[in-house]
């Protein structure tokens, strides 16, 4: 982790309400070597009977990464960056606890491979100072990575958020969410 | 009577479409490519700058071009996707000659050529030069669009040549002549970014192009008000302000009440009126009639919206109006188009920063396709193949005599129909697939199967080209040097990265050769692309279209230039009109008086629901390359009819039903969507499918008077649900039917 050229100083920035639909960033999420053609990003319509709206979900990369904690295995680690890694292949026992521990849904067992996967924030691109494939591509906006002062920039009305609030459960992330401008939080289900 | 020789299955199982998929660990070569190519993607006229990652003359993946301007690394799922192409099976590798009963046979190139040139000699002596026509594409960069005109004219001899651009732009392209003397969109992206009010009309750029969201929604960022015009609720129209549900092919209608509305309040800009244009009275006349009231009624859009629609438009200081196909793929798609235009020159937002007007081009080249003559009516440098000057003049740069300069053709749908007539015998083709993307599509594959001779030059075995007697290999995007002009108007660079595999030979090199073997080899001495384009240059100086100042070096220099640019020290002309000398005749804008018409077929008690088509975001046009490529075909596997709940209701039809949909000319079945993001007395499929998933065997064939373009937008429909529920979706059925 020596030669890393990650950049700290760029984020990852989600705005749902951007999304078209387009599936360009599961496609290209699904170039990466490293995911044998799987997405570790999921699109789908909220509900198409009544509107075209999508919804974006990648994984969070939390403060206190509850899958890694559920993990029995130790097979899912944060990194110094913040980075919550997909399973050590070595390690998972594909026993789902990460799967139903998540709070936004985000790891996913493959069948065929009894592994659990999910997004490293294209670890290795994001290392060797590249952005995420899935932020670089998405046509609209939904999807951004770079510094909070080029967001700024360009969304005056938007404040990017990364707390969240689950019922009594409160979650920080590495990943924002753009809310509009003021918001500190996102209160994600009243349970 | 070139019919499919052999089932269709039979031609499906060898030639696809079949699917490609990458390997699961990607393609060998990624991490260390030989090259990595800097280029477009080959579909929409966004044309998104993408990297190309070569290994052994494959294309192995893609990165994305951060530092190019317009895209800066965004693309849309076909852009991602689009270098699966290269390594796909289904390309055709070597001439194939049609045999009957036994399908497509390999021949040697010789062979091959020998035999078109025979038959175009045979054809032409028996029945004159124009019996032989030719169709082009608008996918083919700018030097092959210029080279297909010369071919045509001066190889071929024939004044029959036309292009696919006739069933994309061509309404929008003789709207804007007529306005301004020139057909280019007026600005670059970034005005759009900048403008107070933006407004969309018949365009679902979200899913037709994908990256022009990003402008508009950063120009929402910096305060705008969004407008979109659209019979459907797109992804576009569902984060606008104001979302006015036209019902289809009422479009001119709205822009006169708009107009109305303008004049009534006097949001006018009288100076720009008075000093740069003329016939303001005559639009004026035409709408006079045209209030709330009367729009409402007309347009099914409630008149609160239309008046809000107006009030945003009018007082705004900057503004940017874009539209698409929704309203020029009508039999009034010029008056639509000028009707549109009408609102920009009544409120004098043109020539001006963050102020502008575009139509957003369809196809890759459709706006350098729709320049460089290979229209039936136009020489290169957009000019007109009627005027005597311009006769001369590029009879000059091409060294032949002006008498020898065949002139005016017949359009595409009009050679379908010579054809049917049994006028034109003989047909070339090259990057077309009418079969799939003409309306009315059952008179193409009978003219297909009643031509004497029939030869394609194409990479894959289209629909179409499955009617060919001879098929020439050609070549992909990435397998030629050329340029491009994006729908922004900036020509740029599309870099080649491989050869060509097998025997398959470049486009333009094939098109050389039968010009050599017609005998014409001395107006046709090309070295490379570059040669062509130079020669392009010339020929388009002092036209409109003039890109004599620009050349490779200075597109590679300042990643695209845009036309019109006449000398090598000119920067290119990113905004029009800040001179206020239009390229009409008087150098003034012209207004137009746009009276509403009834579309041409409307719904009666027999036919009672509008039917309307339009793209999904997953394929592209007729899908002769996105159906080959396996996520894209799995993410929207074959056209759905979506219906409103209430509609549907009103029908007894369920979710996922088949439907019988029933048109003047025929009938086709489609599962339900019922969704109430549409119009209740619209449905909509998209059209992107073959044989009988084709929506355009039922579209009609009613063309503009002007500019020829095919009435894909609205017809009268009857739907009989069928009682049972259409079986999973699945592609293969797709192909099989075709
Ligand atoms: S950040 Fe990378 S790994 Fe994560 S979803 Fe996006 S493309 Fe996939
Ligand atoms: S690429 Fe962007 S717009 Fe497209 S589906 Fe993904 S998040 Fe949505
Ligand atoms: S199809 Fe159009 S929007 Fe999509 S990547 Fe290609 S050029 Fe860009």
């Amino acid at each position: 982790m020596n030669t890393t050229t990650f950049r700290t100083d760029q984020e990852f920035f989600l705005d749902p309400q951007r999304c078209i639909g387009c599936h360009a960033c599961e496609m290209a999420c699904a170039e990466c070597e490293t995911n044998g053609q799987l997405p570790m990003i999921h699109v789908d319509y909220v509900d198409r009977f009544f509107t075209t709206q999508t919804s974006v979900q990648i994984c969070m990369h939390c403060e206190d990464p509850v899958c890694a904690k559920a993990c029995p295995a130790d097979a899912i680690t944060k990194d110094e960056f913040g980075i919550v890694h997909t399973a050590n292949t070595a390690r998972c026992i594909a026993c789902s606890n990460c799967v139903n521990a998540c709070p936004f849904g985000v790891p996913k067992k493959i069948e065929p491979m009894d592994l659990m996967m999910k997004c490293n924030m294209c670890y290795d691109r994001t290392s060797a100072g590249k952005k995420p494939m899935c932020a670089t591509v998405c046509p609209s906006g939904a999807l951004f990575y770079g510094t909070r002062e080029e967001m700024g920039k360009r969304r005056p009305n938007s404040t990017p958020v990364n707390q969240f609030r689950f019922g009594k459960q409160s979650v920080k992330t590495k990943v924002n969410i753009m809310m509009p401008k003021g918001a500190t939080e996102l209160v994600v289900d009243e349970l | 009577m070139a019919t499919v020789p052999v089932p269709v299955e039979e031609v499906i199982s060898r030639f696809g479409p079949s699917l490609n998929f990458p390997p699961a660990e990607g393609y060998p070569g990624r991490d260390e490519p030989d090259e990595v190519v800097k280029t477009h993607c080959c579909f929409c006229g966004m044309q998104c700058g993408i990297k190309l990652l070569v290994k052994d003359n494959k294309i192995v993946g893609f990165e994305p071009w951060e530092e190019f301007p317009f895209n800066e690394g965004r693309l849309c799922p076909k852009g991602v996707q689009r270098y699966l192409q290269n390594n796909h099976t289904d390309r055709l590798l070597e001439p194939l000659e049609r045999v009957e009963g036994k399908g497509f046979r390999p021949v040697a190139w010789d062979a091959a050529l020998d035999r078109v040139v025979s038959e175009i000699h045979r054809i032409q002596a028996r029945y004159g030069p124009d019996a032989f026509a030719m169709l082009s594409g608008v996918s083919l960069t700018n030097e092959k669009s210029y080279l297909a005109g010369k071919f045509a004219r001066v190889a071929l001899k024939t004044r029959n040549l036309d292009y696919n651009g006739r069933l994309c732009m061509v309404s929008a392209g003789a709207g804007n002549k007529k306005a301004f003397g020139l057909d280019r969109a007026s600005n670059n992206f970034e005005d759009l970014a900048h403008a107070e009010v933006v407004m969309v009309c018949g365009s679902n750029v979200s899913e037709t192009f994908p990256t022009l969201t990003h402008w508009i929604w950063q120009a929402r960022d910096n305060g705008a008000k969004l407008i979109v015009v659209d019979p459907r609720l797109t992804p576009i129209a569902r984060t606008a302000d104001l979302h006015l549900p036209i019902r289809p092919g009422r479009d001119s209608a709205l822009y006169g009440a708009i107009l109305h509305q303008l004049i009534k309040h006097d949001w006018l800009d009288h100076d720009f009126i008075a000093n740069h244009t003329t016939d303001f009275e005559k639009a004026k006349e035409a709408v006079v009639g045209y209030d709330l009231e009367w729009a409402e009624h007309t347009t099914g859009i409630p008149k609160e919206k239309i008046l809000k629609a107006a009030q945003w438009w009018g007082p705004a200081k900057t503004s940017f109006l874009l539209h698409a196909r929704g309203i020029e793929h009508h039999s009034k798609g010029v008056e639509n188009v000028l009707a549109c235009i009408n609102l920009v020159l009544a409120t004098g937002r043109i020539g001006k920063p963050y102020c502008g007007y575009a139509t957003i081009t369809g196809q890759g080249n459709g706006q350098g396709g729709r320049e460089h003559g290979h229209k039936c009516d136009q020489l290169p440098g957009n000019r007109d193949i009627e005027n005597p000057e311009h006769r001369k003049y590029i009879s000059s740069v091409w060294g032949i005599e002006e008498k020898d300069l065949p002139g005016k053709g017949l359009t595409a749908y009009e050679i379908i129909e010579a054809i049917n007539r049994g006028e034109i015998k003989g047909l070339l083709s090259i990057c077309f697939n009418p079969l799939v993307s003409l309306p009315n599509n059952s008179i193409v594959r009978e003219a297909l199967e009643k031509l004497e001779f029939y030869t394609v030059i194409d990479f894959f075995l289209s629909e179409t080209a499955r009617h060919a007697d001879i098929v020439l290999p050609g070549s992909l995007h990435e397998e030629e040097d050329g340029t491009v002009t994006t729908a922004e108007g900036r020509v740029v660079r599309i870099r080649k990265a491989v050869n060509p595999p097998g025997n398959a030979r470049t486009d333009t090199s094939i098109l050389l050769e039968i010009a050599r073997r017609l005998g014409a080899e001395k107006y046709f001495r090309f070295g490379s692309s570059e040669e062509i384009f130079n020669e392009l240059r010339v020929a388009s100086k002092g036209g409109t279209a003039d890109y004599n100042g620009i050349t490779y070096k200075k597109i590679e220099d300042n990643m695209g230039v845009f036309w019109p640019c006449p000398t090598e020290d000119h920067p290119g002309t990113p905004r029009l009109w800040e001179d206020r000398k239009f390229k009409t005749a008087d150098g003034k804008a012209h207004f137009h008086g746009v009276p509403y018409r009834e579309p041409s077929e409307v719904t009666d008690a027999e036919f009672p629901v509008i039917l309307t088509t339009g793209r999904v975001v997953s394929q592209y046009l007729s899908g002769s390359q996105t159906r080959r490529i396996g996520k894209l075909v799995q993410q929207y596997p074959e056209p759905l009819l979506e219906i409103h709940p209430k509609l549907a209701a009103r029908l007894g039809i369920q979710e996922r039903e088949l439907v019988r949909i029933v048109t003047r000319r025929g009938a086709a079945e489609f599962p339900a969507q019922l969704v109430e993001t549409i119009r209740e007395d619209t449905v909509f499929v998209p059209y992107h499918w073959p044989g009988k998933k084709s929506i355009n065997q039922l579209t009609s064939g009613h063309l503009d008077p002007i500019s020829k373009i095919p009435e894909f937008k609205v017809c009268a429909c009857r739907l009989e649900p069928l009682q049972r529920q259409a079986p999973p979706p699945g592609e293969t059925k797709a192909h099989a039917s075709a």
